[in-house]
């Protein structure tokens, strides 16, 4: 297109004698434009991946294992625990975020009295930080907090069920369990509802015309239709459910290591740079491979076709 | 196949009403248009009769069956949409077979089906393609063929040529008329288009805020407009439309209209009378004014009246003559090409039995 | 008639579960809100009462306390932070969003691509080998050090959003200012600009929540310097529930004032940058 553009003022220039040439400035705007924000974001991005790599495997400017070693045979090393915790958590949060986006965006997609301000509730917890959902779901769920108080007083439970403490460690799970559900199903509904919506309504009805009943105008139309919304909010709320930090720190600290928050401790409490640094490249490789592994695994078949 | 009845529809969403009170009978293997301005009801009415949106008062009838209340799969019957509607994520093939295959059609027969269907529409070559590798006319016809490849009882076209270009919608507009006779298929199709609703519909029902204004055959429907709506709907250019009095001479009944008088034949008294001392509406069509020179021989009874050339449209087919008479400006349409110097005198001649002449009140027609 | 009637009954069967389920799922979100915030404000005895669920009692007081702790400051360190980032990632990312937007030129379309991938990226782990950089710098415990990593976090968003403010901005009404007379940076500074400033107010509020809610590179870059969450997270945790209680009331607050400013462009924002 470039070419097409200086090749044009050319042919003008022959004619109505106008300068021969654009200028420099004009004929790069776009990329003069682009350039600073695309050099931060490579700088930014790049070097401390780098310099991570030489972290992680130098030691006083030699290369070394020492770092390795430590994060897989040390005793003080949780990254067993933490690597399996992290992939637990995402095993059994985003099967049912997915589902349960899935089903609101289905219930919001029909029109209804005040589906705006029910809405903007859904998507509130969007708007704030993991640690604050954190601390929230430690007020709903702490000995003396709301749904204990609730429970005893409507006579469901007699004693107080503790959420928090080492000894409680599976509650602790569950209690991170239910804040990620509250707190990021939110993610995964923004975009299959946009995704929805963005269906024609009269691609699903022409297939109510042509006999379809609900189940099969969902089967056939809606869900494959569906399927690149779905795709991205798997591939983003994936991606972030192996960030997860805030929320984990807040309600369970270490008793329930998970790959950022060993990376925090490594780095702020034991000032282990290198160890930090392997987990910070353990978390970017977990990353890249899932959005590789999705991109491959959900292709719609109809946008690939080519012309 | 079947015949339509509607009965008293009226849709309302708020406060607004979408429809007023609609009463059509459809015959069967009929081809009827609903013609009207965008808003007026029509695309509403036709997703009253496909099931889409249930009336709030108001019953539809196929044949003798009750179908107001029925959802569409179980009324059999067929619709194409104005964006066409074509699923993005099936190829043409399993587009045109999806209401077979929701029926649960053997597959040897759908297939035998969907060729037919893609056979009549000239699209057999596309059956393997994605709907984005199609063309807009492509994506139309592939509508189509998904519309008829169930035998509907009834066909449903909601604007469907809207979204092609020029050339193409004359193309396809007899096409879909030549499959609709050979099919024999009850069709309702709904446009805005004067053209495509006379050159397809066997009926034409023109509607106008909620309410049919008419049903006729084309020809009915231009010749004998049954109000001003109509009347000033139907035909391009407009009708020219002006206010004059009426008053009964011995022989003649007479319209005032100021600057000219337009005497009218006796046979018409008897109608006219009632209205005497009282204004009406007169309208004549601009193909129903002649220059004085260029009178048909056929005509009986003009009335001439004297102006100036206002503005000329020179169309190579036709030519538009706006004129000055005083108070009115009158257009003519004259057949051929011809020259008009703007500002010059010209005396036109009105067609005495081309007049209509409409109610003040209530704007619906006398004569 | 008898169709019409079981039809009826179907419908308003319809209309009631709907309305119950949209209850369930706006209770399910909305409650622990208004438990954290009343509990933020009650008084120590309601709380530890078996008997009251919902506190009749309110204090000012553990606000107070927190704000004593160091709150305050990590408030004000949180907003100059913000500011910084949002002032950084749209001096960088606007221009790039404009060319995007306006210009077709080679490679347009495997950059953009590029700074979608980008934005995948688990910005997060950028902060570790950051910390030995900041040293030589200078920057380390500093709050630009943290803005200067929340904008690259941010940049891509801000990228993604500009481009699609302005490509909502028809040409047409550039180009026409460059007929009547305009260079392309006074079409761009008089035309787009004021046509465009409400979408871009709202993706600044949209970046200022990002860098608001960011907890680990604030806590892994600073020490003493720290913006609220990063505080609470190292401070908070050791506190009495009273505090963490006052601690996720002050931290959801802003958030949700300018949630409730911007709400109908966040809903379509977080469309177009999740997609």
């Amino acid at each position: 297109m470039c070419k097409l553009f200086s090749k044009y003022i050319l042919i003008r220039g022959v004619f109505i004698a106008m300068p021969s040439h654009p200028s420099f400035v004009e004929k790069y705007l776009p990329y003069i434009l682009i350039a600073p924000a695309l050099g931060y974001m490579l700088f930014f991005i790049g070097y401390p991946l780098i310099q991570a790599i030489y972290l992680a495997f130098t030691k006083n400017g030699a290369l070394s294992l020492e770092n390795l070693d430590y994060l897989l045979h040390s005793p003080f090393s949780k990254f067993y625990e933490a690597l399996t915790n992290t992939f637990l958590l995402v095993i059994v949060i985003i099967p049912i975020q997915v589902a349960i986006a899935l089903g609101l965006a289905m219930l919001f997609n029909i029109k209804f009295k005040g589906r705006n301000v029910a809405l903007y509730s859904i998507i509130l917890p969007l708007t704030i930080s993991d640690v604050a959902a954190g601390l929230i779901w430690y007020t709903m769920l702490s000995t003396n907090g709301f749904f204990n108080k609730l429970f005893i007083n409507l006579g469901i439970t007699s004693e107080p069920i503790y959420f928090f403490g080492y000894q409680f460690r599976q509650m602790e799970f569950l209690a991170i369990v239910i804040t990620e559900i509250w707190r990021a199903t939110a993610i995964v509904f923004v975009i299959v509802f946009a995704g929805l919506q963005m269906i024609s309504q009269e691609h699903i009805e022409a297939a109510e015309v042509f006999g379809a009943n609900v189940w099969q105008r969902l089967r056939y139309i809606v869900f494959p239709m569906l399927l690149p919304s779905l795709q991205a909010a798997l591939i983003i709320r994936t991606l972030f459910a192996f960030q997860i930090f805030g929320v984990v720190w807040t309600l369970a600290g270490r008793d329930i290591p998970i790959l950022a928050g060993e990376a925090y401790y490594e780095q702020v409490e034991l000032k282990h740079q290198g160890v930090a640094a392997i987990y910070a490249l353990v978390i970017a490789g977990i990353s890249v491979a899932i959005g590789y592994l999705y991109i491959k695994l959900f292709k719609a078949k109809y946008l690939e076709a080519g012309t | 196949m079947v015949d339509v009845k509607l009965r008293g529809i009226v849709k309302r969403f708020g406060k607004t009403v979408a429809v007023n009170g609609i009463d059509l009978d459809v015959r069967d293997g009929e081809f009827i248009v609903l013609l009207g301005p965008s808003g007026c009801g029509k695309t509403t009415t036709l997703r009253i009769i496909a099931g889409l949106e249930k009336p709030d008062e108001g019953r539809v009838l196929f044949g003798d069956r009750d179908v107001t209340y029925l959802p569409p799969r179980e009324r059999n019957v067929s619709m194409v949409f104005q964006s066409y509607a074509v699923w993005p994520h099936m190829r043409v093939y399993d587009n045109i077979a999806f209401p077979l295959k929701i029926k649960k059609v053997p597959k040897d027969e759908i297939d035998k089906k969907v060729k037919w269907a893609a056979e009549l529409l000239q699209i057999s070559e596309l059956l393997n393609r994605y709907p984005h590798q199609l063309s807009g006319g492509q994506r139309q016809r592939v509508a189509v063929a998904r519309a008829i490849v169930v035998e509907p009882a009834v066909l449903l076209m909601d604007e469907p040529l809207s979204n092609l270009d020029a050339l193409l919608r004359v193309k396809m507009r007899s096409e879909i008329k030549k499959l609709q006779r050979r099919i024999k298929v009850t069709t309702i199709y709904v446009t805005h288009d004067q053209v495509e609703a006379m050159t397809m519909g066997d009926r034409i029902a023109v509607m106008n805020q909620g309410k049919i204004e008419q049903v006729g055959r084309p020809d009915e429907i231009y010749l004998k407009p049954a109000n001003v709506f109509v009347a000033g709907f139907i035909g391009s250019p407009q009708m020219n439309f002006f206010d004059a009095t009426i008053y009964i001479e011995k022989d003649k009944a007479v319209l005032d209209v100021g600057d000219f008088k337009l005497g009218l034949n006796k046979d018409l008294i008897e109608v006219l009378k009632d209205y005497e001392g009282k204004t009406v509406i007169v309208g004549i069509r601009p193909e129903h004014i002649y220059p004085e020179n260029l009178i048909p021989s056929t005509t009986k009874k003009v009335a001439k009246v004297e102006g100036i050339v206002d503005f000329v449209e020179e169309l190579g087919s036709d030519t538009i003559v706006h004129v000055n008479t005083g108070s009115q400006i009158l257009v003519l349409k004259i057949s051929g090409s011809h020259h008009y110097e703007i500002g010059s005198k010209l005396v036109i001649a009105l067609d005495l039995d081309k007049i209509h002449v409409f109610r003040k009140d209530t704007e619906k027609a006398i004569i | 008639m008898v169709e019409k009637d079981t039809s009826m009954v179907k419908y308003y069967l319809f209309k009631i579960i709907i309305a119950g389920l949209v209850i369930i799922a706006v209770l399910w979100v909305i409650t622990p809100f208004i438990i954290s915030i009343l509990y933020a404000f009650s008084d120590p005895t309601d709380y530890y009462s078996k008997e009251i669920i919902i506190p009749l009692h309110y204090t000012y007081e553990h606000v107070r306390k927190l704000v004593a702790l160091g709150a305050g400051t990590a408030i004000i360190n949180s907003v100059i932070v913000a500011l910084m980032t949002i002032a950084l990632s749209f001096a960088l990312g606007l221009p790039a969003g404009y060319a995007f937007a306006r210009f077709v030129f080679p490679g347009k379309d495997s950059l953009k691509l590029f700074i979608i991938g980008l934005r995948m990226f688990p910005i997060i782990v950028i902060a570790v080998p950051l910390v030995s950089l900041y040293i030589r710098l200078g920057l380390s415990d500093s709050l630009l050090g943290v803005a200067l990593a929340h904008t690259a976090m941010a940049l891509p968003f801000v990228i993604i959003i500009t481009s699609s403010i302005f490509a909502g901005i028809p040409k047409e009404l550039e180009e026409a200012g460059l007929i009547f007379g305009l260079d392309r940076t006074g079409a761009f500074l008089r035309i787009t600009m004021p046509l465009a400033l409400p979408g871009l107010a709202a993706a600044a509020i949209f970046t200022f929540i990002m860098s608001w809610n960011e907890v680990f590179i604030a806590a892994v870059l600073t020490l003493t310097n720290r913006t609220l969450p990063a505080f609470i997270l190292t401070s908070a945790m050791a506190a009495t529930d009273f505090i963490k209680f006052a601690a996720s009331f002050i931290m959801i607050l802003p958030a949700m004032i300018f949630v409730f400013i911007a709400r109908r462009y966040l809903i379509a924002m977080w469309g177009i940058t999740l997609r």
